[in-house]
């Protein structure tokens, strides 16, 4: 704050805390009895009258606390560029909050992240950490319980797009995840995407019509296997899921798969590096982890 | 001297020692906020709100979200924690009219860009139970269908740029063919996914 609108600031809060005190005094200087009297004010409304007494002192002095108190107040927190005898300010006080926290749970958090992820599965408490933080900041997409939604994977089937050994886990949490299944509308045309469907509802033994799968067969050999391999089932280093499971991203309906080849899916995991430390996500990813290797 | 009974008696005079005193309040603690760089003086690297963001911000306002949502990141350990670093007004230095508010029944979403992906964005505001089984939040499945007609970019961002934003008029001549012909959802995603993400002076790790 320029010095300006420091005196600006100072000199409208003496003005009125001086003024409110004089204010005061000089109103209750001119009060014409010092003591409990008889004497009316003299009007009289439907016989009821006035007496003219004085403030009774407690009430005068409540005021003259109030003001002692706005300068004890001014004194203890400061005012615009004046620190006061506290040193107060909301980020001090947030600081020291922090501060607090890092003493206290820093080394909780350091002697889980010295383990393994593996090591910290015989760890309940540290689990139950991991636990917390999951139902804070995963929990949005995958679920409470960790078993997911329509295009947000189940953490708990140890089913895994990108692979679910605990180093590969923590690069998931840690850098996020782009899904990038390609649009084949225009390349299939229509009935090239319900051939293809066909064919992919075949890999995992869902009813299916026999004659478009064998049509379908061929094209899936010729776009699809650079990603989800010849026989269907998948890369893990693409993300490309295993379409011979009995486990759906995004469901196993002929109108879900007919969608998915159309259109294309592009599924993201953010990243969580800008977000959470690095001992934050072993924790999360230890919790993770426990929840399929049991 | 100044007689109790004068002040009482006189209405008009009552009424004037009441304003002098109150507005002493408001000349001491907002008449300076005008005038002070913290407030005043964008943060450093702020950019502006796209087109789409802007109409997305003008639906986030017309749907009632700031009715349920803050955004405003109070300085204590147990927001910063959750939400990331404390809001500091010169973030909204351009935010016209400013959507901190003070109710929250759902999240802060100060800092909510790029916690969830589009996609998640979109499931949730079809149908907030899809994605969130316990989620109260209502429903917004025509933000799907509306579609952004543009008619209106350009006059917002010529009143914003009158009011210190700093958009040009090659800005507002472009805005029209960025909008135009979207549905109102992917305004709304954009803007959802810009909040926070206007600058990146903070960490917002924790």
């Amino acid at each position: 704050m320029s010095p300006f609108w420091n005196a600006w600031v100072w000199a409208i809060t003496l003005v009125v805390i001086l003024g409110c005190t004089w204010l005061l005094l000089a109103t209750r200087r001119s009060e014409p009895h010092k003591e409990s009297t008889e004497e009316t004010l003299g009007h009289t409304f439907d016989g009821i009258e006035e007496y003219d007494n004085p403030l009774p002192s407690w009430w005068f002095q409540m005021f003259i606390g109030t003001v002692i108190f706005a300068i004890a107040y001014l004194a203890l927190y400061g005012l615009a560029n004046v620190k006061g005898f506290y040193g107060w300010s909301s980020v001090g006080q947030y600081e020291e909050e922090m501060a607090h926290a890092e003493e206290v749970y820093k080394p909780v958090f350091a002697k889980y992240a010295a383990m393994s992820v593996e090591d910290l599965q015989a760890q309940p408490d540290g689990l139950k950490i991991g636990q917390r933080m999951f139902a804070n900041n995963c929990a949005v997409c995958h679920g409470a319980t960790a078993t997911g939604a329509h295009g947000f994977p189940n953490l708990t089937d140890n089913d895994w797009l990108y692979g679910g050994a605990p180093a590969t886990i923590k690069q998931t949490i840690t850098n996020g995840r782009q899904g990038a299944m390609p649009a084949w509308g225009a390349v299939l045309g229509e009935e090239g995407v319900r051939d293809v469907t066909s064919y992919v509802l075949s890999l995992s033994g869902i009813e299916h019509d026999t004659e478009m799968a064998a049509r379908g067969q061929q094209q899936f050999q010729a776009l699809c296997t650079a990603c989800h391999g010849a026989d269907g089932k998948g890369t893990q280093a693409l993300g490309a899921p295993n379409l011979t499971d009995n486990v759906w991203l995004y469901g196993n309906s002929f109108a879900e798969i007919s969608h998915t080849i159309r259109t294309g899916r592009a599924g993201v995991m953010p990243a969580h590096k800008a977000l959470l430390s690095d001992d934050k996500i072993q924790l999360i990813t230890a919790y993770v982890y426990s929840l399929s290797n049991k | 001297m100044i007689k109790h009974e004068t002040i009482e008696k006189n209405i008009g005079l009552m009424i004037l020692l009441i304003i002098l005193v109150i507005s002493g309040g408001g000349l001491a603690e907002i008449v300076p906020l005008f005038f002070t760089n913290a407030t005043t003086k964008p943060i450093e690297g702020l950019r502006t709100y796209t087109p789409l963001e802007l109409e997305g911000r003008d639906i986030y306002i017309r749907e009632g979200c700031t009715v349920c949502h803050s955004q405003q990141i109070r300085p204590f350990r147990a927001e910063t924690e959750r939400y990331g670093h404390y809001s500091t007004a010169n973030e909204g230095v351009w935010e016209h009219p400013f959507l901190w508010g003070s109710k929250r029944t759902g999240p802060d979403l100060a800092r909510v860009g790029g916690r969830y992906s589009d996609d998640w964005h979109r499931a949730h505001l079809y149908n907030p139970r899809d994605v969130v089984p316990e989620s109260k939040m209502p429903a917004y499945p025509w933000l799907f269908e509306n579609k952004l007609s543009g008619e209106d970019t350009a006059a917002k961002m010529r009143v914003l740029a009158k009011l210190g934003v700093p958009y040009t008029e090659e800005d507002a001549m472009q805005a029209r063919e960025q909008v135009e012909g979207k549905a109102e959802i992917d305004a709304v995603v954009a803007y959802l996914q810009a909040l926070g993400k206007l600058h990146s002076q903070y960490t917002n790790k924790r």
